[in-house]
Parts: structure tokens; sequence; C-alpha cells
């Protein structure tokens, strides 16, 4: 851990704060340790980015930042208020959308929307003009089932109804799993006007590529946050030369590669494998090494890294 | 009270929307009224006879005349040997076979004293037991006919009365029962599996995070099923009374009064069930066993509790339906007062009562 997180004190900064958050499930014989001592600042309006793969813990942090989980240890704040003590609070001004399609299938869009603005005593007039950008996309289908809308539609009101109450802080779990790559192109320009809004938006996602949308990230990894930065401030700590190779076994290729003295790392990468080289190794001396062991044209183009490859290296240490 | 009522609206839109379960629900207590009423029955009626007569004279002819007469038999054939009654009962189509032996006639006028031998099916012996009680009571009568003009040295005769029910009907008994069984399925199992599916759809998670207190969650899932309870409580009386002929003789507002009761009850445990369970097949599994099984086996419905062992007996005070099936009996069959209930009414609202603070106190207010 960075160890340069403090335990929150004030109660009247907004944002999220997680400090130290410890999370296990199942017995003392099988215990599965989804959280590992987690600690992040959110601030006030900021759009958030939790990224990881599967398994990382993000929706167990979600599940006790928005108070539907007691943590086994640590602390956390949102909006100020403590996610134990002051639960109710939180889940006066929080929007929640889970990682699963939870609004009622057998009830109508315009009545999934007028039930969730009930429950949270206000009604879709009051705060119409904060949904109205997502709704109006949904709104010619308002009289068909929830559970008869397509996966694209099914978000838009999901998201609609953690609108619709206007809450401070928003939790988005993995709302692009599973969507195609126009919406979820769209989903994020939402996210954007929405934090223009001044609404603070989590989200998660295993998308390496959707980082670079997000204002700050934290990477996960086990149950353990690998870095907290900017998308830049990510990307601008990768510090060691990284190349792409391309030959016409690729295969073989990837062994050469990871046997190779002077990597430090080597995985496969879309048509290319990526090479990370120690300090001080030249490209050329690698180019000499894979002639030497039989591969005929190959190709290697020292590339800029992205967040991926901060990811796959922050992982390694 | 506006989210009450716009979680009611939406409970009654899970229910109106699901054809099939409500049409189940509906239908149930109607099928399982016309079934106890015409074909589960524990009357006997028309069993199928045989009879061997070896005599053929005027009492013999007699007295067969009088057993085809009667609606708890049918004469299916006549039997010529002894050899024939093994048979026939083997066949499987007898159910008690009637011999008279040679001279029965003449036995009866001049020794004053004549036999006739009654064979049962006994692999049933309830029914064995009604089938010969009825002959001989056919046989006796005809006794006293023919006797009824001479004095008999001594003679005590039994006069019996069946009160309430003069005629023996089944359906006095089971409609009270039929009551308990439909209110408690739709009350209880329905109840448990609708908390239950939404934490199995994640619905229950979104309303979690919602200032929603867990109370209104509760009692609004409730409400319909409160509702649907009372319709189906107006279809069983209206079949008992124009199908079945089973009259109501006690308060009808005190009789719906006490059903209301008792479906609060159900609804209550249906909760507490649901609050405690995860799958919706854990939540009928429990409602299944917890709750069904004991009414029909537990209230008295089907086996008489004072026959039952001590433990048992004690057992069956905690089943709320045993408390119905005795409140209903004495109001609708016996036509009582509240006064002759009160004592039951206490004891199913202490039930109800308890049942609904645990389910409230057990509703959990995080996942899991």
């Amino acid at each position: 851990m960075g160890g340069a997180y403090f335990p929150p004190t004030s109660a009247s900064s907004g944002g999220v704060r997680a400090y130290n958050l410890i999370k296990h499930y199942g017995t003392q014989k099988q215990l599965v340790q989804a959280l590992r001592g987690v600690s992040f600042e959110v601030q006030q309006g900021e759009l958030f980015g939790i990224i990881g793969p599967d398994g990382a813990g993000k929706t167990s942090l979600f599940r006790i930042l928005t108070t539907l989980l007691l943590p086994d240890g640590g602390e956390a704040t949102v909006d100020g208020y403590d996610v134990v003590k002051q639960y109710s609070e939180i889940r006066k001004r929080v929007g929640y959308m889970p990682g699963r399609f939870s609004l009622y299938q057998d009830l109508t869009v315009a009545e999934n929307l007028e039930f969730f603005a009930t429950i949270f005593n206000t009604s879709i007039e009051e705060n119409y003009d904060l949904v109205k950008d997502i709704y109006a996309q949904i709104e010619p289908f308002k009289d068909r089932r929830a559970g008869k809308l397509s996966g694209g539609m099914k978000q838009k009101l999901a998201l609609s109804c953690a609108l619709i109450h206007r809450p401070s802080v928003l939790f988005l779990d993995e709302p692009t799993t599973g969507v195609d790559a126009v919406s979820r192109k769209e989903f994020w320009e939402m996210l954007n006007r929405l934090k223009q809004q001044g609404i603070t938006i989590l989200v998660s996602t295993p998308y390496m590529d959707e980082a670079s949308l997000c204002d700050r990230v934290a990477l996960m990894q086990n149950g353990e946050v690998l870095t907290v930065d900017s998308p830049e401030g990510v990307i601008n700590s990768f510090q060691q030369p990284l190349l792409a190779v391309k030959a016409n076994r690729m295969l073989p290729l990837l062994n050469d590669l990871k046997a190779f003295e002077g990597s430090d790392n080597a995985y496969p990468f879309g048509e290319y494998h990526h090479v990370v080289l120690k300090e001080g190794t030249e490209p050329a001396v690698l180019e000499n090494y894979l002639r030497q062991r039989g591969h005929g044209p190959v190709t290697i183009t020292t590339i800029r890294p992205d967040i991926e490859d901060c990811f796959m290296a922050l992982m390694r240490n | 009270m506006k989210q009450f009522r716009s979680f009611v609206k939406k409970e009654f839109h899970h229910i109106l929307r699901d054809k099939r379960t409500m049409f189940i629900l509906l239908g149930m207590p109607i099928v399982q009224i016309v079934l106890f009423g015409f074909a589960l029955t524990n009357e006997v009626k028309n069993s199928k006879i045989a009879i061997l007569d070896q005599s053929n004279d005027v009492s013999t002819l007699a007295l067969r005349t009088e057993l085809a007469a009667s609606r708890y038999f049918d004469i299916e054939r006549d039997l010529h040997s002894y050899k024939g009654i093994e048979e026939a009962f083997q066949s499987g189509k007898i159910r008690l076979a009637v011999v008279f032996p040679k001279n029965f006639d003449a036995d009866l006028r001049h020794f004053n004293k004549a036999q006739v031998q009654l064979i049962a099916d006994a692999s049933d012996p309830n029914v064995a037991t009604t089938l010969v009680n009825y002959a001989t009571a056919i046989i006796m009568d005809y006794q006293d006919r023919i006797t009824h003009d001479r004095r008999l040295p001594y003679t005590i005769n039994t006069e019996l009365r069946m009160l309430y029910n003069p005629q023996l009907k089944g359906a006095y008994s089971f409609v009270p029962g039929v009551m308990a069984m439909v209110l408690m399925l739709v009350c209880t199992m329905m109840t448990a599996i609708t908390v239950v599916r939404e934490k199995e759809m994640g619905t229950m998670e979104v309303m979690l995070v919602s200032p929603v207190k867990p109370m209104k969650i509760v009692m609004a899932k409730a409400v319909p099923y409160l509702l649907l309870s009372m319709i189906n409580i107006t279809s069983i009386l209206l079949l008992s009374v124009f199908v079945l002929d089973v009259p109501i003789r006690g308060n009808l507002l005190l009789l719906i009064g006490e059903s209301v009761l008792f479906t609060l009850t159900c609804l209550a445990f249906g909760l507490l069930i649901s609050s405690s369970t995860a799958s919706q097949q854990t939540a009928m599994f429990i409602s299944l066993t917890g709750m069904f099984l004991p009414t029909v086996m537990l209230s008295g419905f089907m086996f008489p509790i004072e026959n039952m062992p001590l433990p048992l007996r004690i057992l069956s005070n905690i089943v709320p339906a045993k408390w119905f099936y005795y409140i209903v009996k004495e109001v609708m069959i016996k036509g009582l007062g509240f006064a002759a209930v009160w004592k039951e009414t206490l004891v199913l609202t202490g039930m109800m009562l308890v049942l609904l603070t645990m389910s409230v106190k057990r509703f959990k207010i995080r996942l899991a």
C-alpha cells in the first residue's frame, strides 16, 4: 500500500473515502479474501474509475460503499457519512446500479422509473431534466416491459432509475459489461454530461481501454489497489522501453521473447507481442537475438504504453 | 403513504401479470372443494357386493331387496358356491359378500334363529368395518320389522341422534380443513416466494439502497395476498353453501373476521420464512414442510388429534391451522358465537403478532 492515506476525519467533506477496507467471505477453513486493505479517495464531482479483472474485488468494494455489506475492517465515508453507522443517510443520497440488471422485468419502463422515483420520495417531473438525455432515448418504449428491452436499453433504464432522485454520488458496477461498442461509447458520453452536473461518479469496469475516459483511476487486482492516479499519470509512471513484436510464428516467438535475458516481461497483445525491456537494453540486441533463434522477417516497433501495459507491469511487482 | 401505495401497486402488477400463477391461486380452492366434495370422500357409497343365497326363500329375497335398495350397496353378482366367494374378492370387484345358509327362512320361523355370514375385504380396514356396520344395520332393521308385533322379554333400544351433521356428511369437516389449507398455501408460500424472488432477481439490492423502511417493504408484500385470500374465502364459502349444502350456521362476519386473522398469521409466517432464506426453492420447501404438512397432519382435519401420542398432541398446539380449524368448525358448523372461540382467537392473535414482529426484526437491512 502507498501509505499516503489517512483515516477519514471530517464528516463534512463530500466525495468518497476508503481507508484500509478489508472484506473476506467463507469460514476459517476456506477463507476468500475479497478486499485486503483498500484505500483511496474520490473528490466531489470526480469521475473515478475502478479498473480490474473479474475477481479483483470491485463488486465487494461497491457493496461496502453502498452500505449493502459490512466491512470486516477499515473505514469508509460516502458524501461525508460513515458507511456503517450512518448507512441510512447514505441510502438517501446515493444512486446505485448493480452489475446485474436489477429492475422489475414485469413492470413497464415507465412503471419502473415511477416506482423508483416514489421510493426516493420524489417524482419523475421533479428531476426530469437530469435524466432527460438518457430517458428520452427509451421513452418511445415506455409501455414495454423492462424484461423485453435490449441490453443497451435496459442499461439506460437502469441508469435513469439510479439517477431519478438526483443522487450526490453515483455508483455504477460494471455498467458496460456485455454492452456493444457503440452503446459503451454513448454511455461514457452520458457519464461525462452527468459529471458536469456535479455528481460524483464511481464506475467499475474490467475494460482497460475505458480507463482513459475517467478523471482518475484505481487499478485493482486480487483485492488490492495497485495504484491510484490519473490515466496519464499511470502511463507516465511506466518508464521502461516497450516494444511491439510480430513474426510469422507467434507462439515460438513468445517463448523466445520470454527467454530473452534482456526482457523483463513479454505477453501477447492483440496481433503483436509486447516486450518490456530491462533498463539499458537496446532494441537492436533483441532483433539480433531473434534472428539467431531462426525467426524470419520480424517487425519490431517501439511504442508508447497504454493502461493495459501499465497494469501488466504493476501486476508483476 | 405514497411510497406504500406505490409498493402495493407494484405487488399487484407482479401478481396480475403472472396470469398462470394467478389462475392457480384463484382456481386452487375451487378445485380442492370440488375434489374433496365429490371425489376424495371417505363416505362409503355404491360398494359392490356379492350374494351367495343357498336358501332362496321369502326372507332372503326380502333382505336382498333391502340391501340393493340402500345407497351404500350395489349387488354386483350372485354366487353359487363358496368357491366363488374367493374368486369374486380376488377379481377385486367386490368388497363384501353376504352368505345365506340353507333353510334360512325356515330356521328363522321355527327356531327363532337364523344365521347370515358377512365376509368383508379388510385390506382397507376402515371401509370393511363401515360396510359390515351398514349391512348389519340393514339386517337388524329387517329383524325389527318382522318381530315388532311380538313382545320380546328384554329389549334396549338405542336412539341415535347425530348433532350438527345429521347426515354424517364428510363436507362438514373438510370445508374448514380446505379453508385452512388453501389460505396456508396462498399466504405462506406465495409471500415467502415473492420476497425471496426480489433477492434472487437483485431488485432487493437496489431497493435496500433507498430510504424505504423495511417495515414498508414487508407490509406491502402482504396486502395483495390478503385481498387474494378474501376472494378465496368467499369462493370457498359460496361453493360449500350452494354446491355442497354445508350451511353457515354462525355469524358470517365472525367467520370472515377469524379467517382474516388466520390469513394474517399465515402471511406473517411466510414473511418470516422469506427473511430467513435466500432462494425460492428453499422458501418453497420450508413453507411446504413447515406449514403445509403440519396443517394436513396435525390440525385435526385428516386425523383426530385426540388419538395421537402425547408429544404430537403437544406439538399440534403450535400449528396455527389447528386453532383455525377448531374455530371454523365451532362457528360455521355448530353456529356458536365469539364467546365459544375467544380463547382460540387469542392464541391465533398471539401467534400472528409474534411471527410478524420476528419477520420485521429479522428482515436484513444488508446483503448477506
